[in-house]
């Protein structure tokens, strides 16, 4: 008899205010062999049935992805994936979110999501070489969207730069869909020897289990299934009550941690180690002991805590931050406790392996509960969805910002872009990480499209992190197919070759028919973009219930891509290098207005449909770009994306400081044909041309400079279209043939003044 | 010659600043907790968060046992080099003067920066000296590119103070026009104690030696000079 039981039992309706359903409520009694579970029993299973640490809407879903291939040589299941980069060396790399925390506090919910991304990384064996984030927020009109933005970077900054891990680059929108539920992914990547990765599968009966790190308080309880696995309510833009479901980070303490860690690894003294992340040390321990088939007893009374008068509960779901859970062979445990007095890490055995395949939780040895591991963590039932696609349009228009047409003069047109908030400068926002300690950063933030960071055999490894989530609400399928596709051309423009993909796919409530869909067509275009590319998916997140009192988000599934360059001195750079090169586009040109930033300024209502991709002509229009950059034939190479043909010469411009005359010859290209528009009348003009030409978007091509010869070369493998020089100070873009004629003219110090509007939110 | 680099629990830039020495002479970390600092020739504080900075940056480190000794290595002569935390260390150890303020934005800032030498004839630029320079730049006005990062570093000293260490020669380097982000004082960027052992400076030159890493070599200048200082003061 466990110690709660002789005393009042929870009942279903506690089942049902902890996030359980019914059904699963029942479900629980049966796995605990026909009896009610107690409270500990209860709290436990709520959270590791939640959808947080069950996926149990996603994880059917997620087995249809691509996950090996010839780099792979850790893929999802573990804390981090990892490719082999050469040199004996492997990346771990992972994806995560830290959306609703965030939303409720932007400094601690940031900076703790960096945290634990970098818990996952150090857990496989892997020193963290490089952060980059992804966020999303409400219109950067709204005060509450520049409160958050700055509490979170803030919060970014504080933890990254404090540990010693570059911030090397990241991506950040503004639309009004993300107003109530802003989105904050951290991806972390770590190098560790081939051979030392290290699994969190707990094994070999007898042996200690052993928490270090900080100690365990009342801060996060419940975080996984409260906050992650709920709609925020209106009410929760103040958020107060859910303040304390937020935890509070500390990077000195998670320095410590690391360096800690990795040091008992060296030594070889773990059998298997696994972080603390979402519900604490019950599915740290869950997990541990369900991947190495073994049970588990945990006495709490033997976990240190601040706070003297917590609940056994408590202790088990508390998420506290930094702290690290481990297997040790009874031998090595005076050994392990060493290392954490030098470190200055607290340490303590507090259970130890079984056979049994129990999760048994005693207080000074008396049993508390008792659990199959398997019912735990592997038996939560799993979801059908149920896809619908919506028969009207989601989202409203976005506002118009601009007071333009699609028949102002394209200077006009430019310079709006050029000055938007999600097309501006992130100067203000990455001045405030460190991007290069540990002396690794040969491209940073705003030198080429991915982050290049050298290896020590002369090689570098590139990545980059990418997602448009308005694109994919107006097409989920081909919306995920350009993200994905967008983050192979960075790599392609520094001249690297994919390895694999992380992802976070943050969601609306997958229980509505409409984000099912959403949902399904994503990772059906995730799995496609992926195996094209040969970058499969070793590790990821989902993040659902991304729906506060104004609706659902706009589907965004964030994707990370490591990639590997051969030469570190050959990384492609983004801006132009050298006067009188030849500008040119390469690759497919089939660029549409459809769900564009301009279309988004002029508040055009999203399109139903974006124009089909031709995933094999990307990627063949990829590899080729890549190979002249790695053969070191280019002088700068960027991919046209948001804002077109007009914004990347832009901004080629200014990351390299020269000018440039471009001619754009008659009928460059007839934009992609779209899908009828959902209501016609409420349509303008079709755009003119021109207006297409310069800031359609679309998959596939780039904007490359360099010697006539190396652009012909270049020629011989994929499309290409010379369309002017570098050189002076002034970007003119001319219109070509019957319609000749200067089409606009700036000077870089205009683009510039433009391109610094960010700076403004921070002033 | 032989650098140390000391290591506490939160440095970040020990590595780097390893590499960076280890470039021009042979170079060991020298733990917190260490007092013997190894026969070191020179000793390098280097950058980061030494214990958290929870106090103060700097305010713990200085009682460190590896500080206890750097401070006696310092009064004996022996040449110390602070980077960024290291320097607000120095400065917390009193072997350097004044203090090192949150910076007028208030945010933690990262640019790559020039910096005017101010004197080259100090154990820490002698090799920028005119002639030298690998730019060969005007021998009136030397400058160096250097990247700072930080959030504490504007250099500030009462007045007095400050006229003293100007009217000494303590000001070694200077933030070039439109260069000072954080609002020290004069400028300042690095300063040296009376005695010319002891140098601190914010930004970082550990992170200028490598033209791939970072577009400038300009850093190595100041290890350059140390073990040249090392090397005439074995010979004299």
């Amino acid at each position: 008899m466990t110690r709660t039981q002789g005393t009042t039992l929870p009942t279903v309706e506690d089942a049902l205010a902890l996030g359980l359903t019914r059904a699963e409520y029942e479900l629980v009694c049966e796995k605990q062999g026909g009896r009610a579970p107690n409270l500990l029993e209860l709290a436990m299973y709520s959270l590791l049935w939640s959808e947080h640490c069950a996926y149990k809407h996603s994880r059917k879903l997620l087995r249809t992805l691509p996950t090996e291939g010839e780099h792979v040589v850790m893929g999802p299941g573990e804390n981090a994936g990892a490719v082999d980069v050469g040199g004996g060396l492997v990346c771990a790399f992972k994806v995560e979110s830290h959306n609703h925390p965030s939303a409720v506090e932007p400094f601690q919910g940031a900076a703790t999501g960096v945290g634990g991304i970098l818990r996952d990384i150090f857990a496989v064996g892997a020193r963290p070489i490089a952060v980059l984030d992804s966020l999303r927020f409400g219109e950067s009109s709204s005060p509450r969207s520049r409160y958050l933005l700055d509490g979170a970077v803030a919060g970014i900054g504080h933890y990254g730069n404090s540990i010693g891990v570059p911030t090397v680059g990241g991506e950040v929108y503004f639309e009004a869909p993300y107003e109530h539920n802003c989105l904050v992914n951290v991806m972390a990547l770590g190098l560790a020897a081939r051979g030392r990765l290290v699994r969190s599968a707990a094994s070999g009966p007898g042996n200690a289990l052993v928490l270090f790190g900080a100690s365990t308080g009342r801060d996060g309880i419940g975080g996984a299934s409260v906050l992650a696995s709920a709609e925020l309510g209106a009410q929760d833009d103040g958020a107060q009550d859910k303040r304390p479901t937020v935890q509070v980070g500390d990077p000195f303490e998670e320095k410590k941690l690391m360096e800690c860690s990795l040091e008992l690894l060296d030594r070889g003294l773990l059998v298997a180690l696994q972080d603390l992340g979402a519900a604490g040390l019950t599915s740290s321990a869950g997990e541990m002991a369900s991947k190495g088939g073994v049970g588990l007893d945990i006495d709490v009374a033997k976990v240190p805590l601040r706070e003297p008068d917590m609940e056994p509960f408590e202790v088990m779901v508390s998420e506290s931050q930094e702290r690290m859970l481990c297997v040790v062979e009874p031998a090595n445990v005076e050994a392990v406790m060493e290392l954490c007095q030098k470190w200055e890490v607290g340490g303590a055995a507090i259970g130890e392996v079984t056979a049994g395949g129990q999760l048994r939780v005693l207080l000074d040895g008396q049993l508390l509960g008792e659990m199959p591991v398997a019912a735990l963590v592997d038996e939560c039932p799993l979801y059908d969805l149920d896809p619908r696609k919506p028969e009207k349009p989601i989202y409203p228009p976005p506002p118009a910002t601009a007071e333009l047409s699609y028949a102002s003069p394209p200077r006009e047109l430019l310079l709006a872009l050029l000055s938007s908030s999600n097309l501006c400068s992130r100067r203000a926002l990455f001045e405030q990480y460190d991007s290069i300690v540990q002396s690794r950063t040969v491209r940073g933030p705003e030198q080429a499209d991915a982050a290049v960071l050298a290896l020590a055999d002369s090689s570098a490894l590139a990545v980059s992190i990418d997602c448009n989530g308005r694109r994919v609400a107006a097409d989920p399928y081909t919306g995920t197919v350009a993200a994905v596709l967008e983050c192979a051309a960075n790599l392609a423009c520094v001249g690297a070759e994919p390895l694999g993909t992380t992802n976070n796919l943050n969601f609306a409530n997958p229980e509505k028919p409409h984000v099912a869909w959403q949902m399904t067509e994503s990772v059906r275009g995730l799995g496609d973009a992926c195996r094209a590319l040969r970058a499969p998916i070793v590790g990821g997140n989902v993040s659902l219930y991304n729906e506060g009192a104004t609706g659902p988000i706009y589907p965004t599934p964030v994707i990370g891509m490591v990639g590997r360059l051969p030469d570190a001195r050959r990384a492609g750079r983004t801006g132009f290098a050298h006067p009188g090169d030849e500008i040119a586009l390469a690759g497919p040109l089939r660029h549409s207005l459809a769900a564009s930033e301009l279309a988004k300024l002029l508040g055009e209502p999203l399109p139903d449909g974006l124009p089909e991709i031709d995933i094999d002509a990307v990627v063949a229009a990829q590899l080729a770009v890549g190979e002249a950059v790695r053969a070191g034939a280019l002088s700068s190479a960027h991919d046209v994306a948001e804002g077109g043909v007009a914004l990347a010469l832009a901004e080629c411009c200014l990351s390299g400081g020269l000018g440039a005359q471009v001619e754009l010859p008659e009928g460059l290209w007839e934009p992609a044909p779209l899908p009828p528009p959902p209501d016609p009348a409420s349509r303008d003009a079709v755009p003119p041309l021109l207006t297409a030409a310069l800031f359609g978007e679309g998959s596939g091509s780039f904007l490359v400079s360099g010697e006539a010869a190396a652009v012909r070369a270049l020629g011989e493998r994929v499309a290409v279209l010379t369309i002017g020089r570098v050189g002076d100070d002034v970007l003119s873009i001319n219109e070509g043939g019957a319609l000749a004629g200067t089409t606009l003219t700036l000077t870089l110090d205009e683009l510039a003044q433009a391109y610094a509007a960010l700076g403004e939110l921070f002033s | 010659m032989k650098f140390g680099v000391l290591q506490f629990p939160g440095s970040c830039d020990e590595v780097d600043a390893l590499h960076a020495a280890g470039k021009v002479g042979e170079a060991q970390l020298i733990w917190h907790r260490d007092r013997d600092l190894g026969g070191a020739d020179a000793i390098v504080v280097p950058g980061g968060f030494s214990y958290g900075d929870y106090l103060r940056a700097g305010a713990i480190a200085r009682f460190s046992p590896a500080m206890e000794s750097v401070i006696e290595f310092a009064h004996e002569g022996g040449l110390v080099l602070g980077i960024c935390n290291g320097f607000q260390v120095l400065c917390e150890a009193r072997l350097l003067p004044g203090a090192l303020l949150a910076n007028t934005n208030l945010r933690f800032t990262s640019r790559l920066l020039e910096l005017d030498v101010v004197r080259t004839d100090t154990a820490f630029t002698r090799a920028c000296a005119p002639g030298v320079a690998p730019d060969g730049a005007d021998a009136g006005q030397l400058t160096l590119r250097i990247p700072a990062k930080h959030a504490w570093g504007r250099y500030y000293a009462d007045a007095e103070t400050l006229a003293a260490i100007e009217g000494a020669g303590q000001v070694v380097l200077r933030y070039a026009p439109g260069q000072n982000f954080n609002g020290s004082l004069h400028d300042i960027a690095g300063v040296r104690n009376e005695r010319g052992n002891v140098f601190g400076l914010m930004p970082h030159p550990e992170h200028a030696v490598d033209e791939l890493i970072g577009g400038s070599c300009d850093g190595l200048k100041i290890f350059e000079s140390m073990r040249s200082a090392i090397e005439a003061a074995a010979l004299a």
